[in-house]
């Protein structure tokens, strides 16, 4: 079968602008990783709680998804700074896979308090914009998706910013490096963790508010969006931000032109191939070392 | 015994062993010296097969094993311990040592009885049923040897087993390293206490900075200025020397 | 092993047995088959997760693999459902030693373990979900021909007891684990490979054979699950819920010990019946309770329910024994 380059070339656009909100999502877990050395497991279900958070404060107070960055970000932070403060880090008494256990529960839980509540139904925004259109040469490009590939990109650069420039990014990157040291030099290193997942979980409230528009919630979707970070941290190099964005624009190609050539069904294939290909044959990444 | 021919290994830019060779006798207990960072323990790993050479080979027993793996080195009879402790923190110390002992007894009962009289062996008869993370340092030293022992090593390899003991607990294990020899046990030690080289060791061999700078009994090594300079820095050896006539 | 080290197991499984006699009711008996099919699959990841600290998220990969093969090798080849049965479980084995042989090979361990068997268990459910060969996303149905030879039984005790003698056999080849030197030297992977090696332990090999027998036991589960509900799908076989279960029921029992799959099994799902009962039928109440049980569990019973019950039978011990001053 034969597939206009029209065809080709808007399933490639398409797939950068879904890829950009896959690197922000991707972002969280690889800042957590860089930082924490921890993989969590439950940053799916935070994303999930994110969607409804975005869904809700449009129901209750007609909040447009773009202005509820504004309430939604810091709220995130905070909720993810409590959650590790005072819930992984005393829990999991430091160790790996103790972590992974804790991340786990905590994602199957929130999971399920979603199902609880909201019950297994999906639901989607009504927005005078959900459904307009740019039109860039040959392309038909969708103005949600669009603004929210730049303010995906956007927030990544910031983030580095942020990272890179700041006494906070200072003293997260210090701890990333060497824990002990940092605590030596009078760092609080419980602090700086809760920070970096605050940070994390803000990202998602951020990739949630940019998603909304023109996505759908239900209580299972952050399982489908968690598998594809998964792959970008992997692809990217864990803990690798510039990684997590290149991840993340080729994962999304990837998956819709997977999308384009085997049909939705079996098109997510391509993303875990890679996944596996890259976990077995280099755990530290393609495109650049472990940050 | 064993035989290290011009062993080299390189990480990246770091050459860790440069052209190394050395020869421990059967029978014999041999000493490897040198500053910190001068590449024992790296060459310890070439030895058991941690890590593999750049350039080089390791005969044991007349063979090639420069591309054995670890647990086929430790089965032709190749033991070593840790610098760092590596107990199993949640087993008991017995359980701990029948692992070793697990190596040439298939037999629960048989593995047991032989890391029990392994452990007593090396002085760890009443901890025993203790968890091996209640160990203070020397007891988990002496937990390093007992694993390596419960294994039935021709050639064993100690990386520093008296580092962090006092006086007392070296002088109480000088003897059980000496028995082990005399059962017929090769001894290749990396030691920085020098009483205990002196006292031990037939053949010394120095490293530094990856290489092998001297070799001969400890008695002489030690007076040989390379030596004395790779520890203490240049002109050092002079010096020693000139305090030695003024006083 | 001597035989007195099965004694606990064959008395447990002694007792259970009885249970049909009084009860009779088929709501509980299918909440005991279930609740037994569990503690299979958790006793599968126990053997890997538990004795040899591979954490593995995809045990849905062998559940599935047990779940299809049983199923498909009946309904499409005509295969008598006893010996797909014996094929199911081979199935899983394979699927198991492949897994392993990839990731153990490649060095993965932690939390890259953990997502390449989670990447796995999802490729074989889109697979699932996709070919037409397992029914696509319709899944297969197994043709309701109730008798002995087909592995259909009119009572579900019958099926009770098939359940409960599987959960048996595991619970002896589990001791005959925690005994034997292949066992000792998983453990002793568990606890510092580096040490393993250096004392001759092949690491590899060892993990192989664990994640081997793991994946067959799971699959086993997942046979008897096609077998029990005549069904299967690509969400229910390589669903994440079954890789969840297969965690959660050893960690909240007691990890890397005979019996804590089964008691947590047990446990966790009595839970969830009460909490059903208790909060109405509101969907996800029974395992949202789950989800911070397993963070309460790995944050203050690190060795579960049975690290408990001993803790307790410690400290009575001491307060009842004389006090010397
Ligand atoms: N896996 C590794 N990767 C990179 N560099 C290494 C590695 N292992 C050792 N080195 C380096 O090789 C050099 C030699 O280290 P080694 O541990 O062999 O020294 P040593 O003689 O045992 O010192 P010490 O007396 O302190 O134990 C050091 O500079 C060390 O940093
Ligand atoms: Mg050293």
């Amino acid at each position: 079968m034969m597939y206009s380059p029209a065809i080709i070339a808007e399933a490639v656009v398409n797939g950068l602008m879904t890829g950009a909100i896959y690197a922000l999502i991707a972002l969280g877990l690889t800042l957590v990783y860089g930082v924490l050395h921890i993989i969590n497991f439950a940053h799916g279900a935070l994303l999930t709680a994110a969607m409804f958070a975005v869904w809700a404060v449009h129901v209750a107070f007609g909040l447009d998804p773009y202005l509820a960055i504004l309430p939604l970000t810091p709220l995130f932070f905070g909720l993810g700074y409590a959650v590790q403060r005072f819930v992984i880090g005393p829990a999991s008494h430091g160790s790996d896979s103790n972590i992974l256990l804790v991340t786990l529960g905590l994602s199957i839980a929130i999971e399920n308090a979603l199902l609880a509540g909201f019950r297994s139904d999906t639901r989607s925004l009504n927005t005078d914009y959900g459904f307009q259109v740019v039109e860039l040469g040959p392309l038909l490009l969708s103005k949600p998706r669009l603004i929210g590939f730049g303010a995906a990109v956007l927030v990544t650069v910031l983030l580095w910013l942020l990272l890179s420039r700041t006494d906070t990014g200072k003293a997260i990157r210090a701890v990333a490096k060497e824990k002990l040291g940092a605590s030596l030099v009078g760092i609080d290193v419980a602090h700086v963790y809760a920070v970096t997942f605050g940070l994390g979980c803000a990202c998602l409230a951020v990739a949630a508010c940019l998603l909304m528009p023109t996505f759908y919630v239900n209580p299972r979707i952050g399982q489908a969006f968690v598998l594809v970070a998964f792959t970008i941290v992997v692809l990217g190099g864990m803990g690798s931000i510039p990684g997590a964005l290149l991840g993340g624009l080729f994962i999304g190609v990837v998956e819709s032109l997977c999308g384009l050539f085997l049909g939705d069904s079996l098109g997510q294939i391509g993303i875990f191939l890679i996944f596996i290909l890259v976990l077995l044959v280099r755990p530290t990444g393609m495109f650049g070392a472990k940050a | 015994m064993l035989e290290v021919q011009n062993a080299t290994k390189r990480f990246g830019g770091l050459v860790a062993v440069n052209q190394a060779s050395l020869k421990a006798a059967i029978g014999s207990i041999t000493g490897l010296i040198g500053p910190n960072g001068a590449g024992k323990t790296t060459l310890f790993t070439l030895i058991s097969g941690f890590e593999s050479l750049t350039e080089g080979r390791v005969l044991f027993q007349g063979q090639d094993i420069s591309h054995d793996e670890t647990h086929i080195r430790a089965r032709r009879g190749i033991a070593r311990t840790f610098q760092i402790v590596q107990p199993f923190a949640g087993l008991s110390v017995i359980e701990n040592i029948a692992v070793g002992a697990y190596l040439h007894h298939a037999k629960r009962s048989d593995a047991m009885a032989r890391a029990e009289e392994v452990g007593r062996r090396v002085g760890l008869g009443p901890e025993l049923d203790k968890s091996a993370s209640s160990l203070t340092v020397a007891g988990r030293k002496r937990l390093e040897l007992a694993r390596a022992l419960a294994t039935e090593p021709k050639l064993l390899l100690l990386d520093e087993v008296l580092a962090g003991l006092n006086p007392s607990e070296i002088r109480d294990i000088i003897p059980v390293i000496r028995a082990i020899r005399d059962e017929g046990v090769s001894i290749l030690m990396i030691e920085h206490v020098m009483q205990a080289v002196m006292n031990l060791c037939e053949q010394v061999y120095v490293l530094a900075h990856g290489r092998i700078i001297a070799e001969g009994p400890p008695a002489e090594v030690c007076d040989d200025a390379t030596v004395i300079e790779a520890y203490l820095g240049t002109g050092a050896a002079e010096r020693l020397k000139r305090e030695k006539v003024h006083a | 092993m001597t035989f007195r080290d099965i004694v606990p197991i064959i008395a447990v499984i002694a007792l259970l047995a009885f249970v049909p006699v009084f009860v009779t009711a088929n709501t509980v008996l299918n909440f005991l088959v279930f609740t037994l099919i569990i503690a299979l699959t958790a006793q599968g990841w126990n053997i890997l997760g538990g004795f040899g600290g591979q954490f593995s998220f995809g045990h849905a990969a062998f559940f599935g693999t047990g779940a299809y093969a049983a199923a498909l090798l009946q309904v499409r080849l005509g295969i008598n459902p006893w010996i797909a049965f014996a094929i199911g479980a081979m199935a899983g084995a394979a699927v198991g030693w492949m897994i392993g042989y990839l990731s153990f090979r490649s060095g993965l361990r932690g939390s890259y373990f953990a997502l390449v068997t989670l990447a796995f268990a999802e490729v074989l459910r889109i697979l699932a979900n996709a070919a037409t060969f397992t029914g696509g996303a319709a899944g297969v149905l197994i043709k309701l021909h109730v008798r002995p030879e087909n592995f259909q039984f009119e009572s579900r005790s019958a099926f009770f007891w098939i359940a409960l003698a599987l959960v048996g056999a595991v619970l002896v080849l589990t001791r005959w684990i925690e005994r034997s030197r292949f066992g000792a030297q998983l453990v002793a992977v568990r606890e510092n490979e580096a040490a393993a090696k250096a004392l001759g332990v092949d690491t590899l090999r060892v993990k192989l054979g664990a994640i081997t027998l793991s994946g067959a036991v799971t699959a086993a589960a997942g046979c008897l699950y096609a077998q029990y509900f005549l069904y299967v799908d690509a969400n229910i076989a390589y669903g994440t819920w079954i890789s969840v279960e297969a965690i959660l029921a050893p960690i909240i029992g007691g990890l890397g010990t005979v019996f804590g799959p089964l008691v947590g099994a047990v446990a966790l799902h009595g839970l969830g019946e009460v909490t059903k009962l208790a909060a109405g039928s509101v969907p996800g109440i029974d395992l949202m309770v789950f989800g911070v049980l397993l963070v309460v569990a790995v944050g203050f019973a690190p060795d579960g329910i049975l690290g408990l019950l001993r803790r307790l039978r410690r400290s009575a011990q001491l307060s009842g024994a004389p006090r010397h001053a």
